[in-house]
């Protein structure tokens, strides 16, 4: 009881209906105001760009480019993925939240919108990497689909547990890069080193072992928030 | 936490186990065929630097003590919500960070004179940075929680979060990067989680010492950082 609180008296097909119908509520909130995207997109440009200057017109290693990608990934996600709970504190919805919906659906709901945004963001990424960097030429197509994935889930998965804790909290904006990154540290150096095999040009199963990690850092990451959302989220 | 007279012996054991393992640890003489009990083997590439093993890996091993007590009494915490439990916790961690700052300096200064530099990110040298780091973005939390029970529950959910990382640490990145520690990647005495202690008896016995000695200097350390905590909160709770 003290682990599984609320799943005991749902039913999946309940549990199902109201995470879709926050993470709903979550998107349309997001078109209306495109606070999340529009600032999303802009910091992509804006850390791009500043890579780009500091390059000028030297040809980056395939190490550098694959570090670097992540970097920015890193960092955008940084400024945009604690939204998600920032602005039900800022807005007060909080205590609605807390009273309609049990803290696993919340959690469930949040994790899903912040994997769909971290994509998002990825994709991004990775299209302006090939626009604007020469070096950047993906060899491997398979190895950086599935590092992309997994990487960005289990980026989200991180991010939803942070962003939560430091909801709560004063300083957020600074805060929550610092609490983020010695979490995310694992993940980073896993998916950088399989970037690189990637745009490296090599076969899948060398690869393997890096998902391994991503695979056991993913179901940690997410066991572990379940558990502890819920010390989280009620007051 | 416990009785007087159990402190007592602690601190009197901690003090004791130390002053051994510096005198012992620095007075005993190597030699290259040791022939009794009062001698060191030379180590081949550590020579007189093998005696910091005294020193630095018990600083380290009392680092992932204090982690582990902290990150239990702040899981035990979100159990009771007894404001001890996280007092415990905090206290755990801040000697935790003292004893991370000193395994990282010695293991730094160490590295200099045997690998050349004062850092290479090594596996375990990446490990010890991010739990300095780690360290530092819980203090961080910390602070800028003003309610206090609002503090001690995120923070302890914090410290298990990043314990969920500590795994990772131990078990998978050395075995995917090559290091200069002993059981990493490369290592002709096998790769292993744990380095393998190959150890001639009586710089074991010195070791061992010392292992417990620290451990010993922490439960003693804890203990009045606990004490003056409780005397700390008390008076906080009695102004407010």
């Amino acid at each position: 009881m003290l682990f599984f609180p609320d799943f005991a008296n749902m039913t999946l097909m309940s549990f199902s209906t109201s995470t879709y119908a926050l993470i709903e509520k979550d998107i349309r909130s997001e078109v209306r105001t495109r606070y999340a995207l529009n600032a999303l997109v802009m910091f992509v440009v804006t850390a791009v760009a500043t890579i780009l200057f500091a390059l000028r017109s030297d040809n980056p290693s395939v190490e550098l480019l694959s570090g670097m990608y992540w970097v920015v990934i890193f960092f955008t996600a940084m400024s945009g993925l604690s939204r998600i709970f920032v602005s039900e504190e800022e807005r007060g919805t909080v205590l609605v939240l807390q009273l309609i919906a049990s803290p696993s659906v919340v959690y469930f709901g949040k994790l899903l919108f912040n994997s769909v945004l971290t994509l998002l963001l990825t994709a991004a990424v990775t299209i302006l990497y090939l626009l604007v960097f020469p070096g950047f030429v993906i060899k491997s197509y398979d190895i950086l689909f599935v590092t992309v994935l997994l990487g960005s889930l289990g980026f989200a998965a991180s991010a939803t547990i942070i962003a939560a804790i430091i909801a709560k909290a004063g300083a957020r904006g600074t805060l929550y890069p610092v609490l983020s990154f010695p979490i995310l540290i694992p993940l980073l150096m896993t998916v950088m080193n399989a970037t690189t095999r990637a745009l490296g040009g090599e076969p899948f199963v060398n690869a393997i072992g890096e998902f391994q990690v991503l695979v056991g850092y993913l179901l940690v990451m997410v066991g572990g928030s379940y558990l502890l959302f819920d010390y989280v989220w009620k007051d | 936490m416990y009785g007087r007279t159990e402190m007592k012996l602690v601190k009197l054991g901690a003090a004791a186990l130390i002053t051994i393992v510096i005198v012992a640890g620095i007075a005993i003489p190597t030699s290259p065929e040791p022939t009794s009990w009062f001698q060191f083997p030379v180590i081949p590439g550590l020579e007189e630097k093998a005696r910091n093993i005294f020193f630095h890996v018990p600083t380290a091993w009392t680092t992932v003590v204090a982690f582990l007590v902290s990150l239990y009494y702040g899981a035990r915490y979100l159990r009771t919500r007894q404001a001890d439990d996280d007092i415990r916790s905090v206290s755990a961690a801040s000697l935790g960070f003292m004893f991370c700052f000193l395994a990282t300096i010695t293991g730094s200064i160490w590295a200099k004179f045997n690998w050349g530099s004062f850092w290479n990110w090594d596996p375990r040298e990446t490990s010890i940075f991010i739990l300095l780091l780690i360290y530092g973005a819980y203090f961080a939390l910390r602070s800028s929680l003003e309610v206090e029970e609002m503090r001690a529950k995120l923070s302890a959910v914090y410290s298990i979060v990043a314990g969920l990382t500590v795994p990772f640490f131990i078990f998978v990145m050395p075995r995917i990067m090559s290091g200069l520690h002993p059981g990493a990647k490369g290592d002709a005495s096998g790769s292993t989680p744990v380095a393998q202690l190959h150890m001639p008896p009586n710089m074991l016995t010195v070791f061992l010492l010392s292992l417990f000695g620290f451990t010993l200097l922490f439960v003693w350390m804890l203990n009045v950082r606990v004490r003056l905590a409780r005397i700390e909160y008390q008076q906080s709770t009695h102004h407010a």
